[in-house]
């Protein structure tokens, strides 16, 4: 296993984009969590006397400021921070949601995985936006529907992964001597499945937590997401929206951001797929 | 052929009834009605707006007469927007939003698809990679983060074109939505082709092709290309997805007057008419698309037929 | 006889890919040629490097393959030159059959369509008349029902339909050359001996040459004129035909010739093999290549590379070559 990953880390290091890709994230990282104490600002205070203030150094506010006159900088970092908690916290959901589920699908084969297969086709089907829009008008907005919502968009992919590689590795010698030896069927997934299926699983939950922030940011904008005063890049994005042509900043701040990481993440997700030879499917 | 396309419509048609029936009870079993959000009411006033609307009725009856208006058109009154029907308000803007997204599908297929074959056949060139490159931008960034910045740069700085607002048939005003919704699709079909495009090329039967001394374009267009759009195929749904979620964000942005900022609207104020119709409606233009893809299938792939 | 042009004519051809760790040679200086209306059959194991030979005629290697001599069809460079230029004796002049009849034919288009665009495109014919002609040829390659056969798809015919497809659409422009590569490995053993005698045949009526490549010299019995053995990646023996299979001189060939099994010769309780491996395609050393295996072999074997040497009849490249 760790020549593997060595060999990995190699092929992932010779590819340019992949690496810039991780240095621009771990800058943003840096940044969303050391930002509020660099800059003398802070997200709420209103300060009155720079409403929709250019970006420059000569004030304290180095991305301008909101029409209410909030500090863009410090702003933009929190959303930045709201995005990507909200993007892992429901990224690490999905992932054992959609780890078990495949695994298990693929394990015990037969008609479950034939039922459990069904259950996402059908689920696929759907787009989870109107779904979610449906949700909200019968439960109204709450944060609770919103998790539930998020959670909901990256397991299907995961699952599906998971299930196929099971599928082929149980056919394995080793699980049949497993079995032989008397291994809990329990035991067997978490000792020798799991393990195997590393690979495709780091890919894809890489590749899931753009989809994520993308679908929390998507929510946020339309209003159904993060409400005030919480924000997060998708509220800020909508506000800057609103107000393009007369401070443009508003939205290129947080735009960019938003912009900037999904790109990174889907360039290093797409990386580890070449480094760590995954096929599709 | 004719007779598999209508097993798939027969399949087509109960998948659609009780996606409206779920859809209809799933709304009716929720706490709360439709005019909670107004100021207090009497509880009199209240009685009569719910026998007005039919909806003190036991839940049967009221799913009894909700279908049969359907087929007559008829997706009830808007329950916010008081003096329209829903089958008004529909009317008024679906060619808005049909348009948006048909052209953005086409343009999608039609540039898409020459884009990922010609990166398939220069496969490792730079031209390959440049192309590959910016698939990934348009793959990775959502079409509400782009066109604000489409909108800012050409809009703003350059002054080229409008950056919200509708005339009816102004081909300006879509400019830029369009192009906001086409991205994303776009960058997919042109990768998805060139992987497609890249295995299909060393099959068997295209060494066979190229051994007859065909010229290069005929293996393409007539031998490969076919085979290669299978996985595109199995896209077209999807994308067509992804275009309908994206004009709803664009739509609202671009001050369009589609249907798309309906379906927010009314599950912001629970207007259940006006979502129960936004869902049939997108949900009938799924499914039709997915029957046009099983057709699609059968002809890219002849083996599918028997 | 001397002065009359060769109809394929390989010198010095090398072959090498290039790999992630290195590069591999498949084909390591090979020399024949081919006469006119001659059927030479060219046998060895998988790996040997007979197929490839003729991909790289035919331009159809990959573009991590590095060829170097040459091989001239009728007089005129093979190697190197550019699609277009290839394409005008490519599928009319000079054909292939290939081996798997199960994936070699494009799947969404009608044989009556596949055999057809070969004469659109080189003879300019229309095609209503190519489709006319097409089940004219699938008729003379004994194919039941061929008008009814060009509106169907492939996977409606059988394998061994589908390869007597593959051999009309290699003969439908007269060529002077046809390459079958193992045309019958894929196939059931009692349609195997069908396709067979349906090569003979279309030889016997168009007078084309014809190279037989295989791994079963049984298969080349009675139809070659010549045959040509390799192993790993060179000839190691050219001989006519008759005289291989009585008096072979290379031990490799005798080898192969013991693994034949025959009708009329012993019974025996086990078939013969030949023990050990070829080298990979690597492994090209200053040795006979067959040494590692060879019942014959003794130090010079094992540092010089014998030549290919002999007069035009009976050529082998041994140190020690087996005497009648």
């Amino acid at each position: 296993m760790g020549g593997l990953a060595d060999a990995a880390a190699r092929r992932l290091r010779s590819n340019p984009a992949a690496v810039v890709a991780v240095a621009a994230l771990s800058v943003i990282l840096v940044l969303t969590w050391l930002g509020p104490w660099i800059s003398p600002n802070n997200s709420q205070t209103l300060d009155w006397l720079h409403i929709a203030a250019r970006p420059g150094m000569q004030s304290s506010h180095w991305f301008g400021t909101d029409r209410l006159g909030r500090d863009l900088f410090v702003r933009t970092l929190a959303g930045t921070r709201v995005s990507i908690a909200i993007g892992l916290a429901a990224s690490v959901i999905s992932l054992l949601v959609g780890v078990s589920y495949g695994a298990i699908a693929g394990y015990i084969g037969g008609r479950t995985d034939h039922l459990m297969m069904r259950l996402i086709e059908i689920l696929s089907g759907l787009p989870l936006i109107f779904f979610v829009i449906f949700l909200t008008v019968i439960f109204g907005r709450s944060e609770y529907l919103l998790f539930f919502a998020i959670g909901a968009v990256g397991w299907l992919t995961m699952a599906r992964i998971v299930r196929g590689q099971t599928l082929s590795i149980r056919q394995r010698e080793f699980i049949e001597a497993a079995i032989a030896s008397g291994a809990g069927t329990g035991r067997i997934i978490l000792r020798h499945v799991v393990p195997n299926v590393i690979g495709p699983v780091i890919v894809y939950a890489t590749l899931t937590v753009p989809q994520i922030i993308l679908f929390e940011s998507f929510l946020s904008f339309l209003g159904l997401g993060i409400q005030e005063p919480g924000a997060s890049l998708g509220t800020l994005i909508a506000e800057g929206a609103g107000e393009m042509e007369a401070a443009p900043w508003i939205l290129l701040v947080p735009g960019s951001f938003l912009a900037v990481l999904l790109l990174c993440l889907n360039i290093l997700g797409d990386g580890l797929r070449d480094a760590l030879d995954v096929k599709d499917g | 052929m004719i007779r598999y396309f209508f097993t798939r419509l027969a399949g087509a048609i109960p998948t659609l009834l009780i996606i409206i029936t779920a859809t209809f009870f799933l709304m009716h079993a929720a706490p709360g009605g439709p005019f909670d959000q107004e100021q207090t009411l009497s509880p009199e006033i209240a009685a009569n707006l719910q026998s007005a609307y039919g909806l003190d009725q036991p839940i049967w009856t009221q799913y009894e007469r909700y279908l049969k208006s359907l087929l007559h058109g008829d997706f009830g009154p808007s329950f916010k927007y008081k003096d329209f029907t829903v089958t008004e308000l529909i009317g008024q803007g679906f060619p808005v939003t049909l348009q948006l997204g048909v052209i953005a599908m086409v343009l999608a297929l039609s540039l898409g698809i020459p884009l990922g074959t010609f990166a398939a056949l220069h496969h490792n060139s730079a031209a390959d990679y440049a192309t590959m490159s910016l698939a990934v931008v348009g793959i990775a960034i959502p079409s509400f983060v782009v066109l604000p910045f489409l909108g800012l740069l050409f809009g703003v700085y350059l002054h080229w074109l409008p950056v919200a607002g509708w005339e009816a048939g102004s081909i300006r005003h879509l400019a830029l939505p369009v192009i906001a919704l086409t991205l994303p699709p776009l960058a997919y079909i042109a990768r998805l082709t060139r992987g497609s495009m890249l295995e299909v090329l060393h099959s068997h039967f295209i060494r066979t092709a190229f051994a007859k001394g065909l010229p290069l374009h005929t293996v393409i267009l007539r031998h490969a290309l076919r085979p290669a759009l299978i996985p595109v195929a199995s896209y077209l749904v999807p994308a067509v997805a992804s275009i309908m979620t994206g004009s709803l964000v664009v739509e609202s942005i671009a001050g369009l007057p589609g249907i798309g900022r309906y379906l927010v609207q009314g599950a912001l104020n629970r207007d259940y008419t006006l979502v129960l119709g936004m869902v049939i409606i997108y949900s009938t233009l799924l499914i039709g698309m997915g029957l046009l893809v099983d057709l699609l299938y059968a002809w890219l792939d002849p083996r599918v037929r028997h | 006889m001397a002065d009359m042009v060769p109809t394929l004519s390989v010198d010095r051809l090398r072959i090498s890919f290039s790999h992630r760790t290195g590069s591999i040679e498949a084909v390591d200086g090979v020399s024949f040629s081919i006469a006119p209306c001659e059927c030479v059959g060219l046998v060895g194991e998988s790996g040997s490097g007979k197929t490839q030979i003729f991909m790289a005629a035919m331009g159809l290697l990959g573009s991590n393959a590095q060829v170097s001599g040459s091989v001239r069809f009728e007089g005129n460079e093979l190697l190197g030159v550019d699609g277009p230029t290839l394409n005008r004796v490519r599928g009319s002049q000079f054909t292939m059959i290939f081996q798997d009849p199960m994936t070699s034919l494009t799947p969404h288009l009608t044989v009556g369509t596949q055999l057809a665009e070969v004469m659109v495109t080189h003879l300019g014919m229309p095609w209503k008349d190519a489709r006319s002609f097409a089940g004219r040829m699938l008729e003379r390659v004994h194919v039941p029902e061929p008008k009814r056969r060009l509106n169907q798809y492939p996977h409606e015919l059988s394998g061994g339909m589908r390869q007597r497809v593959m051999i009309a659409m290699s003969l439908l422009c007269e060529p002077s050359l046809v390459i079958a590569d193992e045309p019958t490995t894929a196939l059931d053993v009692t349609i195997q001996a069908q396709i067979i005698e349906l090569l003979r045949a279309v030889r016997g009526e168009f007078g084309m040459a014809l190279v037989l490549i295989s791994h079963d010299l049984a298969v080349m019995a009675g139809l070659a004129d010549r045959i040509l053995v390799m192993y790993a990646g060179s000839v190691v023996e050219n001989a006519i035909a008759g005289e291989l299979f009585k008096h072979p001189r290379h031990p490799y060939t005798a080898e192969l010739l013991k693994c034949m099994p025959s009708l009329t010769g012993p019974r025996l309780d086990r078939l013969p093999t030949l023990a050990g491996q070829p080298p990979r395609p690597g492994e090209m050393l200053e040795a006979c290549p067959f040494a590692p295996r060879c019942p014959r072999a003794a130090d010079r074997c094992r540092v010089e590379r014998p030549q290919l040497e002999g007069p035009s009849t009976s050529q082998v490249a041994c140190h020690f070559p087996l005497t009648a």
